[in-house]
């Protein structure tokens, strides 16, 4: 099956393992993985800031470049869960982008979303002998409905030991731009998740959105805590061998 | 209210206040989890969400044919009722029922609405003395304070403080054990409610096709509110309307178990006109004061008119993480919480909440808890819309997002800018993170570390794989 990949710009720019392992995947897969150039970004961060026409400039180059995809994939529940949910009605304007707006929409999935719903493919092998808890992204499970699917792959992976996060469900205070106007609530939210995190026991906190991610990640570090920040993608092809030269 | 300082200044205040941040997490854990509870076990609870949206839809589409059925019905009754477009009309009619009565006492009952006019600010100039009686309401009253939370109005104050507000007001050998405090309030109430002229309620639903006033309440105060003083004042948005009984037994389960978790209110009452001949009880004149106060404003717009739907419930500020940070006292309005971030600056309609949109990560737990699916996040984005395309944005935003509208719609002059970024973050960079306060990312550093930029992007490394100098 061809696949082509959308990186997102935040793992394209800053985290690139992510992007690597994200790929691996897909091939291991049998997928025949293309990455088009022309993409950048999925507008989000103007459009949630309320500059809508910044947003549909920059959410073009997705069109152009996966206009002939059969199949978009992406290692980020929040940039797909734009596509799928405001790309229709920001291109309602301009008919024939709203109908590319629209084809797209259909066609993209979040990684897990796709390893699991669209491929069937829940085992990549390999063992994994760490505690691990889970941290849902509220725009892949509350925006495009991605719950079960990231805890279905780590149910296979062996030696994996899943622990609750409480407050699982809380926003990690992230929010793209919310983060730096608000930065103060913000990162009160991620202080409040980290303490959850460190709670929970964990080594390894993992979940399917990089802005999540770097957030909580960015607290922890500050916090001098011991606890591991993984991709859900990262931790999969680390898992199943894939990933040598990323860790190299 | 506070309107002069923005949200994030009171939001700064807010954070600092350990005793509120306890007092929000405390009793927002244990109604969300009561909620969790009741809803799992009366089941079928997503079911019953879209039978309320579908019923609140229907009655705000055709609020005008329903409204005017519902006055229909209360004249008809003998309750008086005045339609007001704004505050100060309906603060009109309160001065002229409290001058034909020669008024001096008001029992409250809580009542949003009148929060939302300033009411008893407004009594109390005119010389009346006001007395809240729902518990929460009446611990706000004394501290001079307003209340913090749509249902639960001294969320924010813990046991302590309580103890010393009914001290100041006459409590003696008080505890903090509930009993006490509550058997005070008891008795200081009871005066109130059998010497007052006028007793004012609010309305949770006015059902069209009997006149009838729904009254949720687990203290049993607004029925001697309602009853017990001679004259009834009730206060309703001109949405609170449900088309027939048969509606409100769907909103009997919504409202309760969406807002504190109970599986059925303690007290609902019906009421249905002023006392009629050979009525033991109840009060010898009604008036209902039905407001519009820029409600009307929302009716016809797409984006905004499904915000009418609302049933007041809290079960949104509840699971809110911004709302547990800050409580409700940081959003300097009325309601506070995403319900109030989205309603504030269009009841409004001028500049004074504008920033109330702004206080949202967007997380979408609003949507997902609201018992009628408001889609609060969605509002959210399209205020901020609103208020770009009003004003062109804030200078130093608008700047940012015209670059990133350039450098981003082109990958060249996308990967030219990581690649300057790179070498700019230069010295900042230590250990893969940057910890330096700089320019825009100084909110971000000073608690979290920022991410360091790589060696090299994603495109670089499938540029350089696709050429075949590195082997993937």
């Amino acid at each position: 099956m061809k696949v082509s990949l959308f990186v997102t710009c935040i793992v394209d720019a800053a985290f690139p393992r992510v992007g690597i392992a994200t790929t691996r995947l897909l091939e291991a897969s049998g997928c025949e993985v293309d990455f088009p150039i022309g993409q950048t970004c999925c507008g989000q961060p103007a459009f949630n800031s309320g500059y809508a026409d910044e947003a549909r400039h920059v959410a073009r180059t997705l069109l152009e470049a996966f206009a002939d995809a059969d199949a978009v994939v992406s290692p980020s529940g929040s940039c797909v869960g734009m596509i799928r949910h405001y790309y229709p009605s920001l291109f309602a304007g301009d008919p024939a982008l709203a109908q590319a707006a629209q084809r797209l929409a259909d066609k993209t999935y979040e990684l897990s979303q796709f390893l699991v719903r669209r491929l069937e493919k829940v085992d990549f092998g390999g063992r994994f002998p760490h505690r691990v808890t889970f941290h849902p992204s509220c725009h892949g499970s509350r925006l495009l409905g991605v719950r079960d699917e990231p805890l279905e792959l780590l149910r296979h992976v062996r030696d994996l030991e899943l622990v609750d996060l409480p407050y699982a469900r809380d926003c990690c205070g992230f929010g793209g731009t919310f983060s730096v106007k608000m930065s103060e609530i913000s990162s009160s939210m991620a202080a409040e998740k980290a303490e959850n995190v460190v709670a929970s026991g964990a080594e390894v906190l993992v979940s399917t959105d990089m802005g999540c991610l770097m957030n909580i990640g960015g607290t922890l570090s500050r916090r001098g805590a011991r606890v591991r920040v993984m991709h859900l993608a990262e931790l999969l092809a680390e898992a199943a061998g894939l990933t040598e030269e990323v860790t190299a | 209210m506070n309107t002069k300082s923005s949200v994030r200044d009171r939001a700064k205040v807010a954070l600092g206040d350990d005793f509120l941040r306890g007092a929000v997490h405390f009793t927002t854990d244990r109604l969300r989890n009561r909620k969790q509870a009741v809803t799992e076990d009366f089941g079928h609870w997503e079911a019953w969400r879209d039978r309320g949206e579908a019923i609140r839809r229907h009655t705000i589409e055709h609020l005008d044919f329903y409204l005017a059925q519902f006055a229909d019905n209360l004249e008809r009754l003998g309750a008086h009722v005045h339609f007001c477009a704004d505050a100060r009309e309906a603060l009109d009619v309160v001065t002229d029922i409290v001058h034909t009565k020669a008024a001096r006492r008001v029992v409250k009952s809580k009542s949003m609405v009148t929060e939302e006019i300033h009411l008893n600010h407004h009594l109390e100039e005119l010389g009346v003395e006001v007395v809240e009686t729902d518990l929460g309401e009446y611990i706000v009253q004394l501290a001079g304070e307003t209340p913090s939370h749509i249902i639960i109005p001294a969320i924010h104050k813990t046991r302590e403080q309580i103890k010393a507000l009914f001290e100041a007001d006459g409590g003696e050998n008080l505890t903090t054990e509930t009993r006490d405090l509550v058997a005070f309030a008891r008795r200081r109430l009871r005066e109130m409610y059998l010497t007052a002229d006028i007793g004012i309620t609010g309305c949770n639903f006015a059902i069209a096709d009997t006149g009838s006033i729904a009254l949720f309440t687990n203290e049993g105060n607004a029925d001697l509110v309602a009853n017990l003083p001679k004259t009834h004042i009730v206060f309703m948005g001109m949405e609170r309307i449900l088309p027939t009984l048969a509606d409100l037994e769907v909103f009997a389960h919504l409202l309760p178990k969406s807002a504190t978790g109970q599986n059925t209110i303690t007290y609902l009452s019906l009421i249905t006109g002023p006392r009629r001949a050979g009525d033991g009880d109840g009060p010898e004149e009604m008036h209902v004061v039905i407001l519009d106060n820029g409600r009307s404003r929302q009716l016809g717009d797409p984006d905004f008119q499904a915000v009418l739907h609302c049933i007041r419930c809290g079960a949104c500020l509840n699971v809110c993480p911004v709302y547990r940070q800050i409580g409700g006292h940081a959003y300097g309005s009325v309601y506070p919480g995403p319900i109030g971030a989205v309603l504030s600056p269009l009841l409004e309609g001028g500049e004074a909440y504008q920033d109330l949109p702004y206080a949202s990560s967007l997380c979408g737990a609003c949507y997902e808890a609201c018992p009628v699916k408001i889609p609060l996040h969605d509002m959210l984005v399209k205020e901020r819309q609103q208020f770009v395309a009003k004003t062109g944005g804030k200078t130093g935003e608008k700047a940012a997002f015209a670059a990133y509208r350039v450098t981003f719609a082109d990958h060249r002059r996308y990967l030219g800018a990581i690649r300057l970024a790179r070498r700019l973050q230069g010295g900042f960079a230590k250990g893969g993170v940057i910890r330096a306060k700089i320019g825009p990312l100084a909110g971000w550093t000073d608690r979290r570390d920022f991410p360091a930029l790589g060696q090299q992007t994603f495109r670089e490394w499938w540029m350089e794989r696709k050429r075949g100098t590195r082997r993937g």
